[in-house]
């Protein structure tokens, strides 16, 4: 049966799928196919289902309705566990105790732990595979610092070194750049497209900073109301006037709005 | 010095008992530091006191009610916090005040003096018997046991519950044995320090433990080492002075706390963030 579906090409099949989050209706019947090596851009306003629309592909999100399919397997309540090994997910900069006691190395070694399993200690493989991807990220220098003590900027280079070493083949970031200022914002945008080609992932990136992503997008997905509202090349579709549409303000606002955000 | 307090039976088996409960509450409390839930080891004690009582009073092994009680506090706590929407605390706080009621209803429908009862609040590491040891002791197996096979799993799970669970660890159930073994480990040791007091011998070798290093293994092996050495230096005090064996192992305890703090390299973190990026980390 997964074989079948897998010769679709597809790494993930999104087939009118519905989730309700307590009495709210989070997805109200959303279907999404994303080829292998797409780069897609998640944008909409808050509340329109983007953190969902993530949560189904990598089974943290329970489905009401509708079918997902990712990676050729058909997601169902108990195999979100072992999908989640081969799916990267990158969260908002979280605030960390700053007396918590790991180092960065031993963060990004978690996400080893998934695909070694229980009764596994990671090895000396495991070791080199979360210290080249320190490297990749530029957080070498600060491998042994407690986490606690990074910037967000830091943290989140921490984050994605962390999906790195999962040796993922979907990666998922939601608002990775939320709370980060200008320059690492930038940073980071650019280091998850440069990690997308070189690791040939596929990739699901949710967002506010709208002036970073048709350099890097494929594809731009637009969400209201927990639908896909629109989706398509980034430079057509983010228009002012789509926009104002989308977040249902005024045009002239929009375009204020965009133009400062270019000036940060 | 006059060694022969070792050669009295009651005395071996404080000091057995103050080894395997120190090391087995210490470690338990390391989760609750790192999980941010002071709160939980002051719910639990009431839960297993709320049991203990409960057994007393309709004449059954007071150690199982105490058993029953703070496991069943533990298997809710957990559920409770995440499927309500509530805050942990909040849950944990809406337990504890439900096992402090059913402790003074049990104690109110007690017949006859309540002595036994107050025993159990204050507890007694000289009257502990050999069965006591031995139930102290498979606790601190079970919770050195788990935390040594799955730490892994626990170290990812207590750092962010969320991010382990997206890489793909069972992180619920690995929450919910937590609690599950707090529940446990509170209930072995409750007769030793009584419910009053076992609070501290969770909450303060972990906390000076955590004033102390940024590597969590270091954390469960310091916190054990200040757990047993606070139950053995108490008894020690105890015994000369002739005082309450509960009340010397809470005080060493916090001395030890205190003694912590002062000494703590993490106290001048502030400072040592202001070097220059690069810098060779101590």
């Amino acid at each position: 049966m997964s074989e079948v579906i897998n010769k679709n090409g597809y790494s993930i099949d999104i087939d009118n799928a519905v989730v309700s989050f307590r009495e709210d209706i989070a997805l109200r019947g959303v279907s999404l196919k994303v080829k292998h090596g797409e780069f897609i851009g998640v944008v909409g306003p808050n509340g329109a289902g983007k953190t969902t629309l993530l949560t189904i592909v990598n089974g943290m999100g329970k489905l009401l309705h509708g079918r997902v399919v990712v990676l050729g397997q058909n997601l169902t309540s108990g195999n979100g566990h072992s999908l989640r090994k081969k799916v990267g997910y990158v969260a908002q900069v979280e605030t960390i105790d700053p007396r918590m006691p790991m180092i960065v190395r031993e963060v990004a070694m978690i996400g080893r732990y998934g695909r070694l399993g229980l009764f596994r200690r990671p090895g000396k493989t495991d070791w080199e595979i979360v210290d080249k991807a320190l490297e990749l990220v530029g957080m070498t220098h600060l491998a042994k610092r407690p986490i606690g003590h990074l910037s967000g900027g830091e943290q989140q280079r921490v984050a994605i070194a962390r999906c790195l070493a999962q040796e993922p083949e979907i990666f998922l970031l939601d608002e990775p750049t939320a709370s980060l200022d200008w320059k690492a914002k930038t940073d980071i945008m650019e280091l998850v497209k440069r990690i997308h080609d070189l690791r040939n992932l596929t990739t699901l990136f949710v967002t506010h900073d709208l002036s970073a992503l048709p350099i890097a997008c494929d594809r731009v997905v637009l969400m209201k109301d927990g639908l896909i509202w629109n989706e398509g090349p980034p430079r057509g579709l983010l228009t002012d006037e789509i926009l104002s549409q989308l977040y249902d303000l005024p045009v002239s606002v929009v375009e204020k709005r965009r133009s400062e955000a270019a000036l940060v | 010095m006059d060694l022969s307090i070792f050669t009295y039976p009651f005395m071996q088996n404080a000091i057995l008992s103050a080894f395997l409960g120190g090391i087995a509450c210490s470690v338990i409390g390391v989760f609750v530091v790192l999980l941010h839930m002071p709160f939980i080891g002051v719910c639990m004690s009431h839960a297993a006191f709320a049991g203990a009582l409960l057994g007393l009073w309709l004449g059954f092994n007071p150690l199982i009610g105490a058993f029953i009680f703070s496991l069943g506090a533990a298997a809710v706590v957990g559920p409770l916090a995440d499927r309500g929407d509530l805050n942990p605390e909040t849950s944990v706080g809406v337990i504890f005040s439900l096992m402090l009621g059913l402790a003074f209803l049990f104690m109110g429908l007690m017949s006859g003096p309540k002595s036994a009862a107050l025993e159990l609040l204050w507890g007694s590491i000289l009257t502990n018997t050999r069965g006591d040891i031995v139930v102290l002791a498979v606790v601190a197996v079970l919770v050195v046991g788990i935390i040594f096979v799955f730490y892994k799993e626990i170290q990812a799970t207590v750092f962010q519950r969320d991010m382990a669970r997206a890489v793909g660890i069972p992180a619920t159930i690995m929450l919910y044995s937590i609690l599950f073994l707090m529940g446990a480990t509170i209930t072995a040791s409750f007769s030793s320090i009584g419910g009053l007091l076992i609070f501290s011998l969770i909450l303060n070798p972990a906390a000076a433990a955590y004033q102390l290093t940024y590597s969590m293994k270091k954390m469960f092996i310091l916190a054990a080492v200040f757990g047993v050495l606070s139950g053995w230096i108490g008894l020690l005090i105890s015994y000369f002075f002739n005082i309450p064996s509960g009340a010397t192992i809470v005080v060493t305890s916090s001395v030890i706390f205190l003694l912590a703090v002062v000494f703590s390299p993490k106290r001048k973190v502030k400072r040592w963030e202001k070097k220059p990026l690069g810098e060779n980390t101590p």
